[in-house]
């Protein structure tokens, strides 16, 4: 089954930082603009229910007709991770923003690459790309 | 007492203070980042970090022939090998091998398959013709002039240029006969 997935992070400064468009569904020329907007639209409920917990993962917090937004807050520099997806994959998602998270702190340590910039390494994008295929 | 004869690189690594592993290895990405920025170019922030590893050098090795009780290497080839066995094992806490002998034995390559520097370190498009790890050649040539012999290093393999292994071409250029700071009829 085709699926549509969307990944972004956004920096505490909310700038994204890393985008990639992870579905196996065939592209709408429109798409890309669309995801990003819905994401966009959910920042700032993913704002107010980080701080309602303790967890770093805050499940599905928006959806717009049948697409779903789950999202992920890591706690050491409120860089957000966000998923739009159309899968109900609740065990994958979560395996997957984990891994993500752990690349991303080794990107964060990475003496050439400065926090909060865009991720540019073409070894992240094929590693998350790569977790998509697995988990979603 | 201590003992007599020189002591191994991995008895020396054991009793020496070490400082966490992943502190050091930021600490050095922060002083290359600092470096890029501050320099700009990328060629200077090479000759920067061998300055560096020069001066560091040319201390390091009162320490390295004070702890490791050599004695005085009879040819460069016994100096290749304990820099390689016990001078790295020493201050790195990994060894190195040393291949690739000229014929008259003036140039060696210095072989790292494991180096603690580059944890996490992966360059950017925009460091292409950065040598991170210039800061090691600048030390073993540092270390080499204070026992009088200089020599001419040079990255012939660099992991993060995506090759297997890190090696240093060390060239003997010549050596350099101790000089006296006075003169005999002062």
């Amino acid at each position: 089954m085709a699926t549509t997935a969307c990944f972004i992070i956004v920096s505490r400064n909310d700038i994204p930082i890393y985008e990639a468009e992870v579905g196996s569904a065939a592209k709408r020329e429109d798409a890309a603009q669309l995801h990003q907007f819905i994401l966009h639209a959910a920042l700032d409920i993913v704002q107010d229910l980080a701080w309602t917990t303790s967890a770093m993962y805050l499940k599905a917090v928006d959806r717009f007709n049948d697409l779903v937004v789950s999202a992920y807050v890591t706690a050491e520099t409120h860089t957000r991770l966000m998923l739009l997806h159309d899968s109900r994959n609740d065990d994958g998602i979560k395996s997957f923003f984990q891994e993500v998270h752990e690349l991303y702190i080794k990107t964060l340590l990475n003496p050439t690459y400065l926090p909060g910039s865009r991720i540019t390494s073409s070894h992240f994008d094929t590693k998350v790309r790569a977790l998509a295929r697995k988990y979603l | 007492m201590p003992p007599v004869g020189p002591r191994s690189g991995d008895a020396i690594f054991a009793n020496v203070e070490r400082v966490n592993a992943e502190l050091f290895t930021l600490t050095y990405g922060a002083i290359v980042r600092q470096l890029l920025t501050d320099l700009e170019e990328v060629e200077e922030v090479n000759k920067q970090l061998d300055q560096m590893g020069y001066n560091i050098g040319i201390r390091l090795i009162d320490e390295f022939l004070a702890k490791s009780n050599v004695s005085r290497c009879v040819d460069f080839k016994e100096t290749a090998e304990v820099i390689a066995k016990i001078g790295f094992k020493m201050f790195l806490g990994v060894t190195a091998s040393v291949t690739n002998w000229d014929a008259d034995g003036t140039c060696c390559s210095i072989v790292l398959e494991d180096n603690p520097l580059v944890d996490f370190v992966e360059l950017p498009d925009t460091c292409q013709g950065l040598y991170y790890c210039n800061i090691l050649s600048g030390v073993v040539r540092g270390a080499l002039e204070m026992v009088s012999m200089k020599t001419e290093i040079t990255w012939i393999r660099d992991m993060l240029r995506g090759d297997d292994a890190f090696e240093l071409q060390v060239k003997l250029l010549k050596q350099v006969p101790e000089e006296y700071p006075y003169k005999d009829d002062e």
